[in-house]
């Protein structure tokens, strides 16, 4: 690239990119500092003069404390996992042999059935919840963790299909025509050559599908009423906030101690979930 | 002959006709999964919203068939005109800051420094981490009586008085606009950045060496090559920003006094808060049309940006 | 071992006509290349024998049995890419046993055979490498051997070669005639490359638009091409080509062009009789021209300009025109000329070739 001086890379890049980390950054700061800060300094006002707000001297684990104790936040963490990993992995199966037709095999319909899945993986979760409770309840799904097993897939598998779609594509077709040729069927040269060259794109959708599924709320929201069947972000949200009163101090530890299993899987794949984000948009 | 099968011709399978090797089968059998999940939890839902939202169904009240009488309803409701209002606000307001820092953002990364793969890695965490989660900080940033961010600006000397950052209508729809913004620009980031990666840096070179000054460089080389990139992206936001609920629910609830609704958070007051069922329906389904017009322009917007 | 059979071949993909009316009889042990320009049908042809193309219409018979819906697993076959397909996830030994897996052999039984094509091919030392630490000739080598552990019935090649570099590929093409010798099984080979189909193939499928142009041994299509399209195509540097109008008079038949007139002998005089006046293309390859010395007969000859000297060490390549037609000649080594000298080149005349100007068959 064309660069000048010193000084004009400082200014033009350096000092922008270190605003832009640190406003990105600052609020993950501001839940770890409040998770660890005692009661009595959260709690003064923003013009008081004593107040120290970027540190604290009396680090404690009272909100942590808290959380386990007089929640079911355990069981909230446990329940995402449990929902997260199960509506993953049916994504992942359904996607996976999804995409392999859609970009592998030719037959009628075809182009429209891709196109079918483009538009589903368009579709926000907030256009359907109300008649979509009715039908979980129908079905007596309401309240247990199968109602959001059965129903994140419905926004996880058109994105795994499209995902799988690219990496498919990208497979030269040699691959299984060898693989027939030498014995093989259909079936078992997908079973035994594609799908493990495929690996990279299928931990790309996999990792992207448990982000997604951690996340998603409105569903769990609507769907789940006891507190022993929450997921992290519907409980934190409903059980830490009485009326008018947050319990700031928990909830940030909630809100903390939420992210990190999220961010644990994102920081052993960080290359895999950006080559899925960024293949995800490629179209 | 030097390699001789000896146990050769007995082994090998006799042929007889398989149906999973006609690929029509096969792709039949292989898209079942997905096609009953989808039948079942989108296609049936839709079907069943549609209807839900022809009748004045409650909670505990079966109700009976009204035609398009919740859909006059809600048009006359001026909370529902304030949430059309708000979303296009909010959705119009939103993608252009995203897409203007998210550029920027793109290009400050596109080039080698130290520990750029590590600030790449920490500048998605806003979009990894659970926006519920991350909006609680945020909440809780812009509490009325212990906001850090009033306690900077006053010890900079900018205000003597508190911001009322969510107590105020106006207010609270900027806040939870800077809320999505923080949220939704990593992606933009990321996403431009691997499009800008794609594209040689000879062309830019080339262009300097024509005499291109670096803002011709950028609106004549860089910008045409990155726009499919990033209509796609765009495209993705949008949707999701028009459609957008748990911000909002978190932020402020709707209020103050029902100012910040958007029509995902206004249907679920409505269909689930106060038990309307086929009320909020209609409401959700009011984001149809409007997001299908969205999406129809923007693919084909697209293709014609991809085939010129 | 077998036999391969085609009978009135025909491949349609929509609306374009790939390979029509094909028939072919391809004898056990026979090493047969189809050659062609490139969208000439011989890859699409290779395809449907190897079953991953439906066939249209006609019949595909492998051992005297219609294998037309036999799904390439059964036919028994194994096949050579040009993109080598390794399986990328398995090593040199694993792609090897990939196809005796299937097909259920004993793990004893796939050790042997691995080992007697490894050894083969020299190949022994990679077993255990993954095919992206392997180079361009080691991967070809592991694809051939792919292809012989399986003794099949027929070995297919799609342009195997075409990958590698100039030298790389001559080395293989030896090899890969050994290799057939040793095993004698069954081969078609298809290439664009006709030095490739002269020296490999025991007979050669000419290919152009999706029809058969000429069937024969190499030296049948060299010395008695069946059309304008195989003379071109056959040899290197290609036959020299010249639009010449046929006259006749005093009992002798000239083919004549601006610049040219040369007096055609008799057996090609005789099969041209009656057409006086007609267009045709007269051809000649540059072997078979050479500068006139005094015991050429003067109805042979005719003037040039040289326009360039190509020198290849053992030969003269002379680029020449005369009027509007060129001629490219090779000469000895020996000739000292340059650009814009005039010469005399005469024709052996038991090598000219004559083609009807309209269907570009042979006359």
């Amino acid at each position: 690239m064309i660069e000048g001086a010193l000084w004009r890379k400082w200014v033009f890049y350096n000092i922008p990119l270190i605003l832009f980390v640190f406003v990105l950054l600052f609020p993950f700061y501001w839940m770890i500092i409040t998770t660890f800060r005692p009661d009595g300094e959260l709690y003064k006002p923003w013009n008081a003069t004593s107040y120290q707000p970027f540190w604290t001297n009396n680090p404690t684990l009272e909100h942590i404390k808290y959380l386990f104790e007089e929640t079911s936040f355990a069981r909230w963490m446990f329940n995402t996992m449990f929902i997260a990993l199960a509506s993953t992995l049916i994504s992942l199966f359904c996607g996976v042999l999804a995409g392999y037709a859609l970009a592998r095999l030719n037959f009628p319909w075809a182009g429209s059935l891709g196109t079918v899945i483009f538009v589903t993986y368009l579709v926000p979760q907030t256009l359907l919840f109300i008649p979509l409770a009715q039908i979980i309840r129908n079905f007596e799904l309401g309240d247990t963790p199968w109602s959001l097993i059965l129903t994140y897939p419905t926004f996880l598998i058109p994105f795994c299909t499209w995902l799988m779609m690219g990496y498919f594509k990208a497979i030269p077709k040699e691959l299984e025509e060898c693989a027939r040729i030498d014995g093989a069927s259909r079936w078992k040269a997908m079973i035994y050559i594609i799908i493990p060259v495929a690996v990279p794109g299928i931990l790309s959708s996999g990792i992207i599908a448990f982000t997604l599924s951690w996340n998603e709320f409105i569903y769990a929201l609507v769907f789940l009423s006891s507190p022993d069947q929450k997921t992290v972000p519907v409980g934190v949200t409903s059980e830490l906030i009485r009326g008018d009163v947050f319990f700031w101090g928990p909830l940030m530890a909630g809100a903390l101690l939420g992210s990190i299993p999220v961010a644990i899987v994102y920081s052993f794949f960080v290359e895999h979930y950006v080559s899925g984000l960024t293949g995800s948009v490629k179209g | 002959m030097a390699v001789t099968a000896v146990a050769g011709a007995e082994a090998r399978p006799i042929p007889r006709p398989r149906r999973l090797e006609d690929e029509r089968w096969l792709a039949l059998a292989l898209l079942m999964p997905t096609a009953i999940l989808l039948g079942l939890f989108i296609a049936y839902p839709f079907f069943e919203g549609v209807l839900l939202s022809l009748t004045s169904q409650r909670v505990g009240v079966p109700g009976e068939f009204v035609g398009l009488k919740n859909f006059v309803k809600i048009w006359n409701d001026s909370i529902f005109r304030t949430t059309v209002w708000n979303t296009f606000w909010y959705t119009g307001v939103t993608t252009v800051f995203k897409l203007a820092l998210g550029l920027w953002l793109a290009m400050l990364l596109n080039r080698h420094f130290k520990g750029k793969a590590l600030v790449r890695a920490f500048i998605l965490l806003p979009f990894i981490i659970p926006t519920v989660l991350s909006t609680f900080a945020w909440k809780w940033m812009f509490d009325p009586t212990f906001s850090v961010i009033n306690w900077t600006l006053y010890q900079l000397g900018f205000i003597t008085q508190r911001i009322n950052w969510l107590g105020d209508p106006d207010l609270a729809m900027t806040s939870i606009i800077i809320v999505n913004i923080w949220r939704g620009v990593p992606f933009f980031a990321i996403s431009l950045l691997a499009g800008l990666q794609t594209i040689s840096p000879e062309l830019n070179e080339a262009a300097a060496i024509d005499g291109a000054r670096p803002w011709n460089r950028f609106w004549y080389v860089t910008w045409p090559l990155l726009l499919p990139v990033t209509m796609v992206v765009m495209l993705f936001s949008v949707i999701q920003t028009f459609a957008d609920f748990q911000l909002v629910y978190v932020m402020t609830g709707g209020g103050p006094a029902n100012a910040t609704h958007l029509f995902a958070t206004y249907a679920y007051q409505l269909g689930i808060g106060t038990g309307l069922l086929s009320e909020g329906a209609a409401i959700s389904l009011a984001m149809f049309p409007f997001l299908f017009i969205i999406v129809v322009v923007q693919l084909l917007y697209i293709r014609r940006v991809e085939t010129r | 071992m077998a036999e391969v059979t085609v009978r009135k071949l025909n491949k349609k993909f929509d609306l374009t006509h790939v390979v029509k009316d094909v028939d072919l009889q391809i004898h056990d042990k026979e090493f047969v290349v189809f050659v062609g320009p490139s969208g000439c049908g011989k890859t699409t042809t290779l395809r449907m024998i190897a079953g991953l193309e439906a066939v249209t219409s006609g019949e595909i018979l492998i051992d005297n049995t219609i294998v037309n819906e036999v799904p390439p697993m059964d036919r028994d076959i194994a096949m050579v890419f040009q993109n080598y397909a390794l399986y990328p996830h398995m090593s040199v030994a694993g792609n090897m046993a990939f196809g005796l897996k299937m097909r259920k052999f004993e793990k004893a039984e796939i050790e042997k055979r691995i080992k007697r094509a490894a050894d083969i091919l020299g190949i022994g030392e990679l077993l255990h490498r993954k095919p992206r630490q392997l180079s361009g000739g080691q991967r070809q080598r592991v694809a051939l051997g792919r292809a012989i552990v399986r003794d099949p019935k027929v070995f297919l090649f799609d342009e195997p070669l075409s990958n590698l570099d100039a030298k790389l590929r001559v080395q293989m093409r030896v090899e890969l005639k050994k290799l057939h010798e040793r095993l004698a099984v069954t081969s078609i080979y298809v290439t664009h490359d006709q030095v490739e189909a002269m020296t490999l193939g025991d007979r050669v499928v000419v290919m152009k638009d999706g029809w058969v142009q000429q069937v024969g041994e190499p030296l049948e299509l060299y010395n008695t091409p069946a059309n304008r399209f195989v003379a071109g195509f056959i040899g290197s540097p290609a036959m020299n080509f010249a639009d010449v109008t046929l006259s006749g008079g005093d009992g002798k038949l000239w083919a004549e062009a601006p610049g040219l007139k040369i007096g055609l002998p008799a057996p090609i005089a005789q099969r041209v009789n009656g057409r006086n006046g007609a267009k045709a293309t007269m051809g000649i390859r540059p072997e078979d021209l050479h500068i006139a010395g005094p015991a050429d007969p003067g109805e042979l000859c005719f003037d040039v300009e040289v326009e360039v000297v190509e020198q290849l060490g053992s030969e003269i390549l002379l680029d020449t025109r005369a009027g509007n037609s060129t001629f490219v000649a090779s000469v000895e080594p020996t000739l000292r000329t340059k650009v814009h000298d005039r010469l005399k080149l005469a024709i052996n005349p038991n090598r000219l070739h004559l083609f009807d100007a309209q269907t570009e068959a042979v006359i």
